[in-house]
C-alpha cells in the first residue's frame, strides 16, 4: 500500500523555475494589466461567496468612476497626492531603497505647509503658496533625513525606521492641533484655523473640484521620467539599485545615491502633503493622514516604478477609492472593502512578477 | 514607590509585552530560516480580528486564539506561496502582506465595533490572583504564560533538536543544505507557517488581553516593532525576552504618566505615546553600533532560494 503510494506520488507533475537570460518587457507591461483584469475577476467571486453583491462591487468600484464623467474630477483630486508620492517612492525603489515610511514624510509635510501659513496668516501675496510648497518639501526631507542618516553612517535598515517615525509624525499631529495650533474659534474642534484665499491652491478648471495638484503631478511625473531616462541621476540609481558592484566600479557612491533619493521620496511627499492640506482640505484637520503614504507603495509596484507607470497606476488606484465610495453608497459594500481590493492587486502582480523573470518548466520528477 | 505599584506595574507591563513576544518569537524562527517576512503586522492584524470574532461568537477564549493561529497561518501561507514558490520579492510580499491584513482586518471587524467580549483572564484561583503579593505570578492570561513557555521552546527547538539545526542550516546556507537533500523550500514553509500562528496569536492578545473590543488598526505597528525586536535580540529567544518586556516596560510608563498627572504633565502625552517609536529607532542604532561589520543575521536572510538541478 504504502509503497503503491509512493510510486503515484512520482507521477505527479512539477513545475520549475528557471530564470530567464533577460527579465521579459513584454510580461513586464502586461503582468500590471493582468493583475488589475484578475483583481476584478477575483474579487467578484470572493466578494460573492462573502454574501455582497460581488459583481455590483466591481461594476461600482472599478468602472463607475470612468464611465460616470462627474466622477472624474474626484479621481483627479484623489489621484494627484498617489501619483506624486509614487513617483518618489519608486526611484527610491529603483536603487533598493524601501522608504515605507511616505505616510510619515506626507504629514510633517503637510504640518511645515500649516505652520507657514499660521506664520503669515494676516498676510497676501503670490509667494504664499510657493513658500508653502517649499515648506512642505523641507518637512518631508526632514522626517525622513533621520532614516538617511542611519542607513548610511550606521547601516541601520531604513524600512522599520521611516515607519516607525511614521507613528511619531501622527503624535507630532495631534499634539499641534490639539496644542498649540489649535484653532480659537472652532469650538473645541482640534483643527487650526481656516487658510487665507491666497494659501489655498487655486482651481484649475472652473466648476469643478480640480486645484492645482492634479497638473502638477502630472508635471512631476513626466520630469521624473525624463530626469530617470535621460541623465546620469537616472542611471547612477538603476545601477545601484541592479548592480551595486557595478555602481561601485563605475565610480557611483551607494551612499550618495541613498542620500539622493531619499531626500527625493521624502521631499516629494512633504511636497503631496502641502498640496493636500492647501487644497481640499484648507487646514490641518485629525484626518489629514488617509492613508495616501500607504496606498502609494502599491502605486509605485502596479506603475512598475516607471514615472508613467506611476501616473497609470496612480489614476487606477484613485478609481478603486472613487469607486468603493460609490460602492458603498449604492450597494452597501464596506469602505474597508477596497482595501482589500487593492491588496489582491499587489499580491496579484508581484504573484504575475514570476513571468516577468522565469520561465516556468514543467517537469516530470522520476 | 510602593509595592502595591510596582506590582501593578510589573503586571501591567508582562500584558503589554505578550502581544510583542508571541509574534516576534514566531518571526524570528521565520528569519532563522532565512526569510523575511514584512508582514507581520498584517498577520498580527488577522489575528486579532479573527481572534476577536470566534470568541465574540463562540464565547470561549480558547477556540478564539486557536482560530487566530489558523488564521494568521493562512495569511502567511499567501506570502509563502508568493516568495517561496514563485520567488516573489520578500520586502514587496511582506509589505502587501500588512496592506491586506489591515484592508480584511477593517472589512471583517466592522460589524462587530462596539461589541464587547470577557478578557481572557487568569486561570487561577482567586486567593492567588488576588493576593497582594502572590498575584505577580499568578494574575496573568494564559497567554503569557503560553508566551513564556514559548521562549524556552523555541531556544530548545533552534539549539537542542535536529530538526532545528536542519532549520539553522536552511538559514545559514540554503545551497548546502539543499545539496545534503534537505527541502530548503518545505523547510521555509514550515518556518512562515509557524511565524503565522504566532503573530495571530499575537494580534488575538489586544482583544483578549489587553481591550476586550474590537478598534480597526488596534496593533498600532506592534509589528513592526516585534520586527525591530528580532534584529535587538540577535536572533536569541531569551534576549528576545528582556527586549520584549522593555518595550513593555516603556508602554506602561505612557499608561502610568497619563494617569499619574502632576510632575509627568510636563511631558505631552503625544510625547509618551511616541516613545516605544523612537525607543525602537534607539535599539537599532544601538545595535548597528555593537555590532558594527558582522552582523549575526542568518547568511541567507531575505534572499530567494531557486534549486538550480
Amino acid at each position: 500500500m504504502g509503497k503503491h503510494h509512493q510510486k503515484k506520488r512520482r507521477q505527479i507533475m512539477r513545475f520549475q523555475l528557471e530564470k530567464k537570460p533577460e527579465p521579459s518587457k513584454k510580461m513586464l507591461f502586461a503582468t500590471p494589466i493582468l493583475a488589475v483584469l484578475l483583481t476584478m475577476v477575483l474579487g467578484a467571486i470572493v466578494f460573492s461567496i462573502l454574501g455582497y453583491d460581488g459583481l455590483g462591487a466591481v461594476r461600482e468600484i472599478f468602472l463607475t468612476p470612468i464611465m460616470n464623467s462627474l466622477k472624474w474630477q474626484d479621481l483627479a483630486v484623489k489621484a494627484a497626492p498617489l501619483i506624486i508620492i509614487g513617483v518618489g517612492l519608486s526611484i527610491g525603489y529603483r536603487a533598493n531603497v524601501w522608504n515605507i515610511g511616505a505616510e510619515g514624510q506626507y504629514i510633517v509635510g503637510g504640518l511645515a505647509a500649516t505652520g507657514v501659513a499660521l506664520f503669515t496668516h494676516d498676510m497676501s501675496g503670490w509667494w504664499l503658496l510657493p513658500l508653502m510648497g517649499l515648506a512642505g518639501m523641507a518637512g518631508g526631507m526632514a522626517w525622513v533625513f533621520i532614516p538617511a542618516l542611519l542607513r548610511t553612517k550606521l547601516n541601520v535598515n531604513e524600512i522599520l525606521t521611516s515607519l516607525m517615525l511614521t507613528y511619531v509624525a501622527i503624535q507630532l499631529l495631534n499634539f499641534l492641533i490639539f496644542g498649540p495650533w489649535k484653532s480659537p474659534t472652532a469650538y473645541g474642534q482640534p483643527q487650526t484655523v481656516l487658510f487665507n484665499a491666497d494659501q489655498i491652491l487655486p482651481y484649475i478648471i472652473p466648476g469643478t473640484i480640480v486645484q492645482a495638484g492634479a497638473p502638477i503631478a502630472v508635471f512631476i511625473a513626466i520630469m521624473a521620467w525624463l530626469i530617470m531616462s535621460r541623465s546620469v541621476f537616472g542611471f547612477q540609481v538603476k545601477t545601484v539599485g541592479s548592480a551595486p558592484n557595478a555602481a561601485r566600479y563605475g565610480g557611483f557612491s551607494t551612499n550618495k545615491t541613498i542620500w539622493l533619493v531619499l531626500l527625493i521620496s521624502g521631499g516629494l511627499a512633504g511636497f503631496a502633503g502641502m498640496l493636500e492640506v492647501a487644497g481640499p482640505f484648507n487646514r490641518m484637520v485629525p484626518s489629514f493622514p488617509a492613508g495616501y503614504g500607504f496606498t502609494a507603495i502599491i502605486v509605485a509596484f502596479l506603475g512598475r516604478l516607471h514615472p508613467i507607470g506611476v501616473l497609470i497606476a496612480g489614476i487606477v488606484l484613485a478609481i478603486t477609492f472613487v469607486g468603493g465610495e460609490v460602492a458603498q453608497t449604492t450597494i452597501g459594500l464596506p469602505n474597508a472593502a477596497v482595501g482589500l481590493f487593492q491588496a489582491m492587486m499587489l499580491f496579484l502582480l508581484l504573484a504575475g512578477d514570476v513571468l516577468v523573470r522565469y520561465n516556468i518548466k514543467r517537469v516530470r520528477r522520476a | 514607590m510602593n509595592i502595591d505599584l510596582t506590582i501593578a506595574i510589573i503586571i501591567t507591563m508582562v500584558g503589554a509585552s505578550t502581544p510583542l513576544l508571541l509574534a516576534a518569537l514566531g518571526e524570528l524562527v521565520v528569519e532563522k530560516s532565512g526569510v523575511l517576512n514584512l508582514g507581520v503586522e498584517g498577520m498580527m492584524l488577522v489575528g486579532a480580528v479573527v481572534g476577536f470574532a470566534v470568541t465574540y461568537i463562540t464565547g470561549n477564549p480558547w477556540i478564539g486564539i486557536l482560530a487566530a493561529a489558523f488564521a494568521g497561518s493562512a495569511a502567511s501561507l499567501i506570502f509563502a506561496f508568493l516568495t517561496l514558490s514563485l520567488s516573489a520579492n520578500q520586502v514587496a510580499t511582506g509589505l502587501a502582506l500588512t496592506i491586506f491584513g489591515s484592508g480584511f482586518s477593517a472589512l471583517f471587524g466592522q460589524p462587530f465595533t462596539g461589541k464587547p467580549i470577557a478578557l481572557f483572564k487568569s486561570i487561577f484561583p482567586d486567593s492567588l490572583t488576588d493576593h497582594p503579593i502572590l498575584r505577580v505570578f499568578f494574575d496573568y492570561s494564559p497567554l503569557v504564560y503560553f508566551s513564556l513557555f514559548m521562549v524556552f521552546a523555541v531556544w530548545w527547538f533552534l539549539q537542542k533538536t535536529r530538526a532545528g539545526l536542519i532549520l539553522r542550516a536552511v538559514g545559514e546556507n540554503d545551497h548546502s543544505a539543499h545539496s545534503i537533500g534537505y527541502s530548503v523550500i518545505k523547510v521555509r514553509y514550515g518556518a512562515v507557517a509557524f511565524g503565522g500562528a504566532m503573530a495571530g496569536i499575537g494580534g488575538a492578545c489586544f482583544p483578549l488581553i489587553l481591550t476586550p473590543q474590537w478598534v480597526e488598526g488596534l496593533t498600532g505597528g506592534r509589528g513592526w516593532i516585534a520586527l525591530a525586536l528580532v534584529v535587538f535580540s540577535a536572533w536569541k529567544p531569551t534576549r528576545l525576552l528582556a527586549g520584549a518586556y522593555l518595550f513593555g516596560l516603556i508602554a506602561t510608563m505612557e499608561l502610568y504618566a497619563k494617569a499619574a498627572g502632576g510632575s509627568f504633565r510636563i511631558i505631552p502625552s503625544e510625547l509618551w505615546a511616541s516613545l516605544p517609536y523612537l525607543a525602537t529607532i534607539i535599539v537599532l542604532v544601538l545595535i548597528s553600533l555593537r555590532h558594527k561589520g558582522n552582523s549575526s543575521a542568518p547568511a541567507c536572510l531575505g534572499k530567494p532560494f531557486i534549486s538550480s538541478n
